[in-house]
């Protein structure tokens, strides 16, 4: 699923960051999947990681004050069909989550054998060993796992794969 | 009844019952058994709240007027909720939080599955979204169901109770209403008869994983989807409705 996003916008958008994970654009997140101009102002389709990510007012209200302040008039759309798929996060942003302490999501096969707790897969961004372990299958925010390393005993976060 | 009453009936059906299970984990925010647990239970909340508010936008947009979200879940009377009795039942201890959640948790991953090859577009792209989140809320009731059942003798009897106990409103799960049989005809809803037989024998192969007992009882409660409630439910609401009643069309 590819982003259709003006190229003019797409600078103001990936200034917008994600308010559980700063280090991640709109953009960068794959919640912007559609900004474009239409008449005099712009339309901007978002979706949401989880049907109940709290975040999601308030990346709408955020998207609309930059795009405002760049001197455009934003309607914000929510959309639900395609469902957001964790493939979504561009290879860009799978890189910033892991400098800020979350681990990115394995592939939908590799994921269901930690989460499951079968398998040492998921890499600690501190210290990069994968002697991991889950702690629990629910984390600081709907979107993520809590694991522990086992080598350098740090928790961190691991971002769920959603296919 | 007109196709839009019918309609909005049924999607009463599914999400009344998201809006109820997901005000009752949130009773346990901050007081579930260890740090974990209640981060997961509140993550469970959060996601029924979310389907049931795209769920209510729509029927918002059905009822038009002055409708909102706030007024469909806030703003209707005991009878109008089409919850079954299941979601209602209180924390009563965590076995019984567990066994609630499993109970429903099987029954809701398998009607979430079928919903998203609904005819209706909004219904359909609801389930797809959601179908995701609630195949991982029973693989972690399921997991809770084994632990227990297979822990200490303490827990293994606990949790069998809370089984036992709740057993009595799984059979309402597949009962039908008017309004549901029309919407099967239309193919805008899902036929859960077609798949009783599979939600039983799932749940008895994880009790029977978790060393537990499936019981054998034949006698079952039925009346949530009627509208005729347990005594619980009247308490639920009180909470629940309290802002929305005390400041009139409040928002946040």
């Amino acid at each position: 699923m590819e982003q259709e996003i003006d190229s003019t916008l797409y600078h103001i958008l990936d200034e917008v960051a994600d308010p559980e994970i700063p280090v991640l654009s709109v953009v960068q997140m794959g919640v912007v999947r559609k900004a474009q101009f239409v008449g005099t102002g712009v339309v901007v389709d978002i979706t949401p990681t989880y049907s109940g990510c709290p975040a999601m007012d308030m990346m709408g209200d955020d998207i609309k004050k930059a795009l405002q302040v760049a001197g455009y008039e934003a309607k914000v759309n929510l959309i639900l069909s395609p469902a957001w798929s964790t493939d979504w996060i561009t290879e860009k942003g799978r890189k910033a989550l892991e400098g800020y302490g979350i681990a990115a999501p394995l592939s939908p096969e590799a994921d269901k054998a930690v989460l499951l707790g079968n398998k040492r897969m998921v890499k600690c961004p501190q210290c990069g060993s994968t002697n991991t372990v889950m702690i629990s299958q629910f984390g600081s925010t709907a979107c993520k796992a809590l694991f522990k390393c086992e080598d350098c005993l740090e928790p961190f976060d691991y971002f769920k794969c959603l296919k | 009844m007109n196709m839009t009453n019918n309609l909005i009936e049924y999607i009463y059906g599914i999400a009344d019952n998201d809006l109820i299970l997901g005000q009752r984990l949130g009773e346990l925010c901050g007081h579930g058994p260890n740090i974990e647990t209640d981060i997961a239970l509140t993550n469970i909340s959060l996601d029924l709240f979310g389907q049931v508010r795209s769920f209510y936008q729509y029927v918002a947009s059905l009822q038009g007027a002055n409708a909102n979200e706030d007024t469909v879940a806030f703003l209707r009377k005991e009878f109008e909720y089409k919850n079954v009795l299941l979601v209602e039942q209180p924390n009563t201890d965590f076995g019984y939080v567990i066994a609630r959640q499993f109970l429903f948790d099987v029954f809701n991953h398998l009607l979430i599955g079928r919903l998203q090859d609904s005819k209706d577009e909004t219904l359909s792209a609801i389930a797809k979204k959601g179908f995701k989140e609630v195949s991982y809320h029973v693989r972690f009731s399921s997991d809770w169901i084994r632990r227990l059942g297979d822990g200490t003798a303490e827990s293994h009897q606990r949790i069998q109770t809370a089984i036992n106990d709740l057993w009595v409103y799984t059979e309402e799960l597949f009962q039908q209403t008017d309004a549901d049989k029309a919407m099967i005809a239309l193919g805008i809803g899902v036929d859960v008869t077609h798949f009783k037989a599979d939600y039983f024998k799932r749940v008895s192969e994880i009790l029977t994983e978790a060393t537990l007992q499936t019981p054998d009882s034949q006698y079952f409660q039925k009346g949530g989807k009627q509208g005729n409630h347990t005594e619980h439910m009247g308490f639920i609401l009180t909470e629940m409705q309290y802002m929305q009643r005390t400041y009139p069309n409040m928002t946040w």
